[in-house]
């Protein structure tokens, strides 16, 4: 059920990314997607009751490997997260200089995009 | 279980009023909001190092949004929806959403992890040998900056590519060519 509710999370960035018309509402929604994506895949690595994997005092690393959550997931997860930050970054500047071509954020009414 | 549902639900409010609200800095505020409760949810989710980086990165992203949008126009969009292409759209979203659930069979059950169905698997290997091989007590630390040092890399390279890449967008075109277009113009 809790994977249900992420991927509702997706599906309301992808209804965003297809319906509107705006380009900043475009890039707030494929933000929106990133999030959802970025949660199922820690949720997928998730032990009910689990700790963080860091080994604190007193424990071994067997005592560990039974009570972590799956690291392997948050390692990429942490990548993903920082690589989605430079694609936000290009996607705004973007906007920005469609902005300054065009005067507006419509898509509808940049139709000036021949080559 | 219960509280990762609350939050969940709440991100889902959040985005529904981030997408539906008609003005962008109240849609850029709540995207905000969004981010802060998944990193509340990394937290209670095991994942302390996760919940850092995403409140760093939602900062940032704040800022860049609002940049992207303060001093312009409001566009409001005017153009009338298509009853049909909408109803299609909401259609094939649907169904996405439906294949989706049916790939969950195969996932495990919430709550465990791949390690309690297999032995041997990469994640329970790096959780026993990691502090041994590498010196970190963090398995997140060891994987990141030890196992897995190609992926920091490129992960590097990607940011590097994108800032280059923003920066060749929003460069201002050289004075030279300005000049140069002058001339042209004083020739002729």
């Amino acid at each position: 059920m809790v994977y249900a509710l992420c991927l509702v999370l997706i599906a309301i960035g992808l209804y965003g990314v297809v319906v509107k018309k705006n380009v900043v509402k475009i890039v707030i929604s494929l933000a929106i997607i990133e999030y959802g994506i970025n949660v199922l895949l820690v949720l997928i690595g998730y032990r009910s009751g689990g700790c963080a994997p860091i080994l604190q005092q007193g424990m071994t690393a067997a005592t560990l490997v039974a009570n972590s959550v799956d690291p392997l997931p948050q390692a990429l997860v942490l990548t993903a997260i920082m690589i989605n930050l430079g694609m936000l970054i290009l996607m705004v500047a973007i906007c920005i200089r469609l902005y300054e071509r065009y005067g507006t954020f419509d898509i509808t009414e940049m139709r000036r995009l021949k080559g | 279980m219960s509280l990762l549902a609350v939050l969940l639900v709440l991100m889902i409010i959040g985005a529904i009023i981030a997408i539906e609200t008609t003005n962008l800095l109240s849609s850029i505020v709540c995207v905000g909001a969004v981010g802060f409760l998944i990193s509340i949810a990394f937290l209670f989710m095991g994942a302390p190092d996760l919940a850092i980086t995403q409140l760093v990165v939602e900062a940032l992203c704040l800022i860049i949004l609002i940049r992207a949008t303060i001093n312009r126009d409001l566009t409001s969009v005017t153009g009338d929806r298509e009853f049909f292409g909408l109803t299609v759209t909401v259609a094939m979203v649907l169904v996405c959403l439906i294949a989706g659930v049916k790939v969950f069979e195969d996932f495990p059950a919430f709550g465990q992890t791949v390690m309690d169905r297999m032995a041997d698997t990469p994640s329970s290997v790096y959780l026993a040998h990691g502090t041994e091989q590498t010196g970190a007590r963090n398995v997140i630390t060891a994987l990141i900056l030890g196992y897995r040092n190609y992926d920091a890399l490129g992960q590097v390279a990607v940011i590097f590519c994108a800032v280059i890449g923003a920066l060749a967008i929003l460069r201002r075109p050289a004075k030279k060519d300005q000049k140069a277009k002058d001339s042209e113009a004083d020739a002729v």
